[in-house]
């Protein structure tokens, strides 16, 4: 049994790559129900400390917490409680937006309503749109979908730099 | 105020069925395998159907036509364009693309999409193959030794897509990947025999295509095609790659 206070407990992470020191002694700490933003300029180590955060990396020094979870130790169960969106992840060109959608969905026990998802995002008439054919925008927009599409109790967006 | 998570559970195995479905539909709609792996293998057996002499027993072939030759060694072309691109380029895509990376932050571990792969590379493998016996039987060759020929073909394959793997775990870029795939194919169809018939080799060639998988292979299924049960020396091969290239692709292969 896992039970958490806080969604999100980070304290003292420290990642280097080599000599370049990318995150130094970042806490962090996100209630239930919050919305946290990171924000700094390229290369200010956000996307680093986001992808320590859900346990694609692993950081030289600190913990991380999770809605109570450790990252790397408690993995599968992260994954089916935190959606995660990445900056550089793309889908094959040639695969049509509901068929990413149902395949994604069919990943989590109780998967959100995906019509009800993609109408929120303004993606409801693209059901039948190859994924090559998306504009940057509504690539965007459906990453998010997807990031919420398990219907997380904590949602994790590494979002690019807009306007 | 404290919060209590539901138990962790395994990712549900009607995933596993999407993933396979949707690699289906991306075989369909970018149809590389399907043309080396089915079209252009039982196509050239029909092409080379239509040429009088190719029909015509041969002494120097001991005894056989060369259509009777060439059934075999397009099984063996089958299946090297099979692991060769159609394995190896989508998982070098995916892993461009980040969609590796990205499955692995969901409950479904990018092994899955690695096993989906597999299954519709080989059900392509099973078509193909289904394709040349059907055109072949209807020329006059089936084999004669169904056993045999289940073997040969089923260690064909653990010798082959193993390598493709390791294609995979090797090359950084889809251009990478069928660099390698061209370069490793054209000296493998050699000494398959697909210029030069395994019979008409120096001995020293035929020494080198005995070791050689796609060599092996064509050996193996040629053997059972004409009637024993092929012998250990070409199964032995296939299976020694089958480890080699399969220990290899697991040490080295990377999903990120």
């Amino acid at each position: 049994m896992t039970t958490y206070s806080s969604a999100v407990e980070i304290s003292h992470l420290r990642k280097t790559y080599g000599n370049l020191v990318a995150v130094d002694d970042v806490s962090v700490s996100v209630a239930e129900g919050e919305i946290f933003g990171i924000l700094g300029p390229n290369g200010a180590g956000k996307t680093t400390a986001i992808e320590c955060a859900i346990g694609l990396r692993e950081p030289d020094a600190g913990t991380i917490r999770l809605l109570g979870l450790d990252p790397r130790a408690d993995r599968d169960h992260l994954h089916q409680v935190v959606g995660v969106q990445l900056q550089a992840s793309a889908f094959p060109p040639k695969l049509r937006v509901g068929e990413i959608l149902d395949m994604c969905r069919s990943f989590y026990r109780y998967p959100a309503d995906v019509s009800e998802l993609t109408g929120a995002l303004g993606l409801a008439g693209k059901h039948g749109d190859y994924y090559r054919s998306l504009s940057g925008g509504q690539r965007h927009r459906l990453s998010v979908a997807l990031a919420l599409i398990g219907r997380p109790r904590l949602a994790v967006l590494d979002e690019k730099a807009m306007a | 105020m404290t919060t209590t998570l539901i138990p962790p559970q395994a990712a549900p195995a009607a995933a596993f069925g999407q993933l396979v479905r949707n690699e289906v539909r991306l075989a369909w709609r970018q149809p590389t395998s399907l043309i080396g792996g089915l079209v252009l293998p039982a196509g050239l057996l029909v092409v080379f159907s239509f040429i009088p002499t190719f029909r015509q027993p041969q002494a120097s072939l001991g005894g056989l036509s060369p259509l009777e030759e060439y059934v075999p060694i397009l099984i063996g072309f089958s299946l090297a364009m099979l692991a060769l691109f159609g394995l190896p380029i989508p998982l070098v895509t995916y892993r461009e693309l980040g969609v590796l990376r990205r499955l692995s932050t969901t409950p479904v571990p990018p092994s899955w999409l690695l096993a989906a792969q597999g299954i519709v590379q080989l059900g392509v493998a099973l078509a193909g193959l289904a394709g040349i016996l059907v055109a072949g039987a209807a020329l006059g060759t089936p084999p004669a030794n169904p056993a045999g020929f289940a073997v040969a073909v089923v260690l064909s394959v653990a010798g082959l897509f193993p390598l493709g793997l390791l294609i995979a775990a090797m090359a950084r870029t889809t251009n990478g990947a069928s660099v390698i795939g061209r370069l490793v194919l054209i000296p493998m169809l050699f000494f398959a025999g697909l210029w030069w018939p395994r019979e008409l080799m120096p001995a020293v060639l035929r020494d080198v295509s005995d070791v050689v998988p796609l060599g092996a292979a064509v050996e193996a299924i040629q053997d059972s095609m004409r009637g024993p049960f092929p012998p250990a020396a070409p199964l032995l091969v296939l299976a020694g790659w089958a480890v080699l290239f399969g220990f290899l692709a697991m040490r080295l292969f990377r999903w990120e």
